[in-house]
């Protein structure tokens, strides 16, 4: 109804402004003005994305150059030291891979689920609109609050201490907000006329969101997901304030023990360069790890994204 | 079944749908007016009337897709296979199966023209493989698309052509072997051809199902249907055949609508 009184409306004023009868005149002057202005927002434009990048290549190069020599296969495969020389980062990466695979099932579940409620299942109200600026703001909470929130939850509360499963658990609440935010919207993106299809052929509601709805925003929620978990992984604050521990001579073995992850212990490095010199270059070659799982990530999660959307 | 079991069921059988007295409001405002209508078996049933008649609020509440709307009320009776649709022991789920609806901008999913004709078949737990395509084959025939598709069923259905695509939707919704078939302006997105191409079907269709379309165009409602019902302002106004309708009409609005004075 209203959707057809606005298009009426609509057709109201159109008429009206014709009856009005303004003449355009067509100079030369101005079409060739207008023609160069549109060049020109097109260099504003790319501009901006030549600064991104300029940013981006001297990071890389930075740290590139810092990193040379000190990357390598010992590097990657040996255990932390206090010596510089003799430092590795197995155990670093493999605490962040345990981080990943808790923050992962975890987030999703979770925040597709609660998604999927508020979009398909809960009544708009008051209640719903509290609820989502809630969450809303919940995704813009620093970092560092979370990792309070963690300690006293997980670390205090559960006894669960700096183990792998606290840090886990503490990042997947940092990411939830941003991930149920972003499924809702691709839910929400799923046109109505296709879930109408599901239903009036006879599906449930459930059979609707399993077959139609879900798959249609597989790639919206993927896209959201992927990011804001790479966050995550990228994530110091947190887990500096739930005392994840400096150095860590042993590789953790299980979700319960202690670890160290890449983002931390680049932090304790580049902390520590005034004592010892060379912990920048440890530090700058942890970065091109990190940045190496990250880029990863994104394209093992680019490529999954890729394959759903062909298949519906 | 004792003899004047059977007879009563006979003459209900007549009935695809016995609309009594009934009534819809969405939130305060009333969409539907104390609507009395008896839709018949096997016949082109089409629904008249000028935007915002309620005529697809009508239609959509024969198989109470209107429900989705949350603020819709409803009040009366539809019986439909000797009960009230309203009735707490009826499930949307059971009606909906067997009053299939086509829409009126083609909706097929996002999936290979197979895949859209076997979804509601695999909702309702068919799974042998054999059989899915027997169905598709079957509804594609039924929906006059075959020829134009059987050597891409795996191709996206969005490859198609507008009215292939709602041919596609009508092969859909044939595919759960509906009773009646709802269609909700099914022509006001195609062009002439693709138009002339469903008016034909619909033509074809009436032999196995009940049909009830709901129209913009008045031309068509006299070119397919054999009876026809006119609302305006949420009340039905006139209810007959078709010929009667549009050449003889009680009534002095219906004569000024279907005469083009307004509408």
């Amino acid at each position: 109804m209203s959707y057809e009184s606005q298009i009426l409306e609509e057709d109201i004023d159109m008429n009206q402004k014709k009856q009005e009868k303004f003449k355009i005149e067509i100079s030369e002057k101005r079409i060739s003005r207008r023609i160069k202005l549109s060049r020109i927002s097109r260099y504003i434009f790319s501009l901006s994305l030549v600064f991104a990048i300029l940013v981006l290549v001297i990071l890389l190069y930075r740290i590139g150059v810092d990193s040379i020599g000190w990357l390598n296969v010992n590097f990657l495969t040996g255990k932390l030291s206090i010596f510089p020389e003799r430092a590795g980062i197995f155990s670093v990466i493999l605490g962040s891979v345990y981080l990943t695979l808790i923050v992962i099932p975890v987030t999703l579940i979770l925040g597709v689920s609660t998604a999927v409620y508020l979009e398909e299942y809960a009544s708009n109200g008051k209640i719903k609109r509290i609820i989502n600026t809630n969450i809303s703001n919940l995704a813009s909470v620093p970092s560092v609050i979370f990792g309070l929130l963690g300690l006293t939850v997980f670390s205090r509360m559960m006894n669960l201490g700096s183990s792998i499963l606290a840090g886990g658990l503490t990042l997947s609440l940092l990411v939830l907000p941003i991930i149920v935010v972003s499924s809702q919207e691709a839910i929400r993106a799923v046109p109505g006329f296709l879930k109408e299809a599901s239903l009036a052929m006879g599906a449930t509601k459930w059979t609707t969101i399993k077959k139609v709805v879900l798959p249609v925003a597989l790639p919206g929620i993927l896209t959201g997901s992927i990011l804001s978990i790479s966050r995550a992984i990228g994530e110091t604050a947190p887990l500096v304030v739930l005392g994840i521990p400096t150095l860590i001579l042993t590789t953790p073995n299980s979700i319960f023990d202690d670890f160290t992850a890449l983002p931390i212990q680049i932090y304790y490095w580049t902390l520590d360069t005034v004592l010892t010199p060379e912990y920048a270059n440890l530090a700058a070659a942890t970065i091109v790890v990190l940045l190496g799982v990250l880029f990863l990530m994104n394209s093992a999660a680019i490529i999954i994204r890729n394959k759903f959307q062909k298949k519906f | 079944m004792s003899e004047a079991v059977k007879n009563m069921s006979d003459y209900k059988n007549d009935l695809a749908f016995d609309v009594k007295d009934l009534n819809l409001w969405y939130g305060k405002n009333q969409a539907l007016k104390n609507i009395d209508l008896q839709i018949e078996r096997n016949k082109v049933t089409a629904i008249i009337g000028p935007s915002g008649c309620g005529k697809s609020t009508f239609i959509k509440t024969l198989n109470r897709m209107i429900e989705n709307i949350p603020i819709v009320k409803t009040e009366g009776e539809i019986i439909y296979d000797g009960k009230d649709i309203f009735n707490k022991s009826v499930r949307v789920e059971e009606l909906r199966t067997k009053v299939g609806m086509v829409f009126q901008k083609p909706n097929p999913f996002p999936k290979s023209i197979y895949e859209n004709v076997v979804y509601g078949p695999k909702i309702h737990g068919i799974k042998d493989k054999g059989l899915l395509m027997e169905i598709t084959e079957s509804s594609l025939k039924g929906a006059a698309l075959w020829e134009e598709v059987k050597d891409r069923l795996n191709d996206n259905a969005y490859g198609l052509s507008g009215g292939q695509q709602q041919r596609l939707c009508i092969a859909r919704a044939l595919a759960v072997q509906p009773e009646i078939i709802l269609m909700d302006e099914p022509t006001s997105a195609l062009d002439p051809i693709a138009t002339y191409k469903i008016e034909e079907l619909i033509d074809e269709l009436k032999k196995d199902y009940t049909i009830v379309i709901v129209t913009h165009s008045m031309q068509q409602a006299a070119r397919i249907s054999d009876k026809t019902a006119f609302f305006l302002m949420g009340e039905l106004i006139e209810f007959d055949n078709t010929k009667k309708v549009f050449s003889n009409p009680r009534d002095k609005r219906t004569e000024d609508y279907v005469t083009g004075r307004f509408g």
